[in-house]
């Protein structure tokens, strides 16, 4: 029987690969592996101990945790055993939490640790449905009695008793699983509204995978580094889908804090990762290139330009002229590989950049290095990728052609729909939001694109962010804060301008760059935003945005910004937990500022009220300055 | 929080030392039980330091006694009082700055290595295997205190707040009975204050450690300890629960200084 559930894969794999890696994780400094016949062994136990405390097929299993063996052995015991599973971000706050595990009606929890069982427990009385939460890690939990809590390892232990009292169940339940049930609730943290959940299918999950396999060629004895959360579409559709369907290793990080490091240890040939963490990377390179020694740095200035040149010509398919490949050969010798080689993707075939559109600079940037970096697209609720860039045929800007089994459009009104076996089954719960999303067959994603003369898409932004400007000028507010992002030294940046005369921007400065900056210059500062209202740091941050002017429509240009006080930060709603503004809301939050932008006040004052974790308040009150463009120090406000 | 405290583990026994003429402690006797956080608190001056340095063998106290389950180790040198099982960290750490993280940690081990530096010069054999098993110590408490990330970064490039951890670390791989910690939150900030409060708890309920602490925040104290030895001038106040020190007539008395102040 050919396999058409997560569980019947892993049941295959066991079978006809017993003894090769599946999983990896870094624990007491060791790594230590999983053979595909332990990962279904371990999965046996738990769902037969799942099955012990009543769970049936469509329960719910919800999971917190980072990524572990034991977080992707729970998540496929419940589905193996035909339940539904919802991994939840592990930097959830309590609110989102509840809301989740609530409106799932789970039935049994997953927590890592004593951190999340605290969090769980706090909410226990507004979480009636919750049966039982099972914890991975006993540190500090030797004297928790409520008797809602359960060791995983106890759990396991039933299991296998049940296991060696009747040795034939798991198989015949994970038999039983059918492709259309469904495997995974994704919830999407949507910029606006409560979030909804995705059902995903096993059928889907298997499509989605499928359609990715007939354009890319994965190996089982391929590496991959999970790191991502796992309630992140992308992760589940690689490190649980791919994984599994591919049959190559899944490795987790010792820490979070540990990724780059492990990185390098694992030299993994398949790497994705947001766009946010290649931001990060080239801001991290550029630093350390300004920390290094005179060759290296010398060397690196020289050597780029040729890179990113031969890049740049080859996704534009015009020639490579001999004397740019022997420069871009001599880079590869003296930076580009040791480069590549000291960041860990040495060995990658394929690096991939998704759930956010990446400034073409970045990409540039790593393509130059000699990475195969390629855009992939999609939505949770077309399984994660449905788009990908093929080798060969990288172009700028765009996010590649649909899988073989992806239908796609883009409708008059500018809108990217798709539709075919990788499209989800619908929202939980909610039937008017799936009735909005999937219409006439097709599924609406939102998005605003055009299809370039060869086919390949190009996302312009969400449809309801395009704005206009009150001459009737429309820009995309995310091209331009990409560009912006594009320096080392803004985190993050909002444009606005809606039925205004001109674009504005509020933009956090990356407190990480901009503080060594300030250090090499004997600039001193205390806070956050004490960094940046300094003086040196609007010139620093007013040199970028005239950077980006440059390549900008002259009627799309920054024509004022100020620098906020704090990050943009989920935890007060202002980006999701995979850092997307939430527009609407910002531009709310922040009216006063916005309003201050467009009129001829040199600053403005704000009041904030800080909420620190045990509960106590705090408002602080700073003066922003407001800076035109280009105008430098003369309109700078006092600082 | 209350564990179940077995019997004595440590008593000190009216030590007392003086330098020059000022006594820095003067007829102190407190008894440590097995399994507790015992907070030393007072004023600056009290003499808090001086009693944990006569407790780990840095000077030998003028008079009385320190038993540690019963055993005399007052006047013991400080490596001996270590290999009797009491460690402690100092209110200005004490690592090597230049040594990585996990090679601090490893010469915390260093007491309970047996092989000598002439069997160590041949590495394989019983040395490496000695050396194998203490890095599964190290290993298990930089997994503790959640320092991975910093497993082989050179101490003195640490933050501060890290650092302090480190000796923390340093002190548990001697797998101590009794750790003395002398301001373990001096100069962090709050989140680091509240993460160290946090591994003195989890050391405590984990190995049973009875843990010996001095500290200055008072809410801290307040909180993990279950009692408190007020120390003034280098004389024993008062003891008792946080609860009945807090509400010590003398307590106040000391920390306010309604006595003349110098």
């Amino acid at each position: 029987m050919n396999p058409s559930t997560l569980p019947q894969f892993l049941l295959r794999n066991a079978r006809e690969y017993p003894g090769a890696p599946a999983m990896r994780e870094k624990d007491r400094g060791i790594w230590r592996e999983w053979t595909w016949a332990e990962y279904r062994d371990h999965v046996r136990a738990i769902a037969l101990g799942l099955v012990k405390l009543g769970f049936k097929r469509g329960d719910k299993l919800a999971a917190l945790s980072d990524n572990r063996p034991q977080l992707y052995a729970a998540l496929l015991a419940a589905q193996a055993v035909g339940g539904v599973t919802v991994p939840l971000y592990q930097d959830s706050i309590a609110r989102e939490l509840r809301y989740v595990i609530d409106h799932a009606d789970a039935k049994f929890v997953l927590a890592e640790d004593q951190e999340q069982v605290d969090k769980l427990l706090e909410l226990k009385a507004s979480l009636p449905k919750v049966e039982k939460v099972f914890y991975a890690d006993p540190k500090g939990l030797r004297h928790y009695t409520d008797p809602i809590l359960m060791p995983l390892e106890e759990l396991e232990k039933s299991g296998r008793a049940l296991a060696a009292e009747q040795p034939q169940l798991f198989e015949e339940f994970v038999a039983a699983g059918r492709a259309e049930d469904i495997a995974v609730f994704s919830y999407t943290s949507g910029t606006t509204g409560a979030p909804k959940g995705a059902m995903l299918s096993h059928a889907n999950y298997v499509a989605a995978v499928r359609g990715i396999l007939e354009v890319e060629r994965f190996e089982r004895t391929d590496e991959v580094l999970a790191y991502l959360p796992l309630a992140w579409i992308g992760e589940s559709f690689f490190s649980l889908g791919c994984a599994l369907i591919a049959g190559f290793t899944v490795n987790c990080p010792e820490r979070p804090e540990t990724v780059l490091e492990n990185l390098k240890e694992i030299g993994p040939q398949i790497v994705i990762a947001p766009p946010r963490i290649w931001e990060n990377l080239v801001s991290t390179i550029q630093v350390r290139m300004e920390d290094t020694s005179w060759l290296k740095r010398t060397l690196y200035r020289a050597l780029l330009p040729a890179g990113e040149d031969a890049a740049r010509r080859e996704m534009e398919k015009q020639p490579v002229s001999p004397g740019l490949r022997l420069r871009r050969a001599i880079g590869e010798i003296l930076v580009f590989a040791p480069l590549r080689d000291r960041l860990g993707l040495r060995r990658v075939r394929y690096a991939y950049t998704g759930g956010a559109p990446l400034g073409p600079e970045v990409f540039l940037f790593f393509r130059g290095i000699g990475l195969n970096l390629k855009q992939v697209y999609g939505q949770t609720e077309t399984t994660g990728i449905g788009w990908v860039q093929r080798d060969g045929d990288v172009k700028l800007g765009t996010v590649g052609r649909p899988y073989p089994n992806v239908e796609m459009r883009v409708s008059e009104a500018g809108e990217v729909l798709s539709r075919g076996p990788a499209i989800f089954v619908g929202y939980y719960k909610n039937p008017e939001a799936t009735a909005q999303a999937v219409r006439d067959g097709w599924l609406h994603s939102g998005d605003a694109a055009m299809l370039d003369p060869d086919g390949h898409l190009i996302v312009i932004d969400r449809v309801k962010d395009v704005t206009t400007l009150g001459d009737g000028t429309k820009f995309a507010p995310q091209f331009i804060e990409n560009k912006l992002k594009f320096s080392p030294y803004v985190k993050e940046a909002v444009a606005v301008g809606q039925d205004r005369p001109f674009v504005a921007a509020m933009i956090n400065i990356d407190m990480e760059n901009v503080g060594k900056w300030a250090e090499r210059r004997a600039i001193a500062y205390t806070t956050y935003a004490d960094l940046a209202q300094k003086r040196a740091v609007y010139d620093l941050i007013g040199r970028e945005v005239e950077r980006v002017n440059r390549d900008l429509p002259e009627a799309a240009r920054i024509q004022k910004y100020v620098l906020l006080h704090k990050e943009l930060d989920p935890d007060d709603d202002e980006v999701t937990r995979t850092r997307k503004v939430r527009r609407g809301f910002v531009a709310s939050k922040y009216a006063g500022i916005i309003a201050a932008l467009y009129s001829e006040a040199p600053s403005v004052a704000v009041t904030t009220t800080i909420t620190y974790q045990d509960g106590r308040q705090a408002t602080l009150q700073t003066e922003l300055a407001i800076r035109s463009a280009g105008a430098g120090f003369a309109a700078a406000a006092a600082a | 929080m209350d564990g179940p405290a077995g019997g004595i583990q440590l008593s000190v026994e009216g030590v007392a030392k003086h330098f020059g003429g000022v006594r820095a402690v003067d007829d102190v006797s407190m008894d440590v039980r097995k399994g507790e956080i015992l907070s030393v608190i007072g004023p600056n001056g009290a003499g808090k330091t001086t009693l944990l340095n006569c407790i780990s063998g840095v000077f030998h106290p003028e008079g009385g006694r320190i038993r540690l389950e019963g055993a005399d180790i007052g006047g013991l040198s400080p490596s001996r009082v270590a290999a009797r099982g009491v460690a402690r960290t100092f209110q200005n750490i004490a690592l090597f700055r230049g040594m990585t993280v996990v090679d601090n940690l490893m010469l915390g081990r260093h007491l309970h290595m047996r092989n000598g530096v002439l069997s160590s010069l041949a590495f394989w054999g019983p040395a490496q295997r000695e050396e194998v098993a203490h890095r599964k110590v190290v290993e298990d408490i930089v997994d503790f205190l959640e320092i991975e990330a910093i497993r082989k970064q050179p101490v003195g490039s640490l933050p501060y707040g890290l650092q302090k951890r480190v000796e923390l670390g340093r002190a548990l791989a001697l797998h101590p009975k009794v750790l003395l910690l002398d301001e373990p939150m001096g100069g962090t900030n709050h989140e680091e204050k509240e993460d160290m409060a946090r591994f003195i708890l989890d050391v405590n309920d984990e190995w049973r450690t009875t843990i010996i602490l001095i500290e200055h925040d008072m809410g801290v104290v307040m909180d993990i300890s279950q009692r408190v030895v007020v120390l003034d001038l280098g004389r024993k106040i008062t003891e008792g629960s946080p609860a009945e020190v807090k509400a010590d007539p003398r307590v106040i008395k000391a920390y306010l200084g309604t006595k003349a102040t110098h």
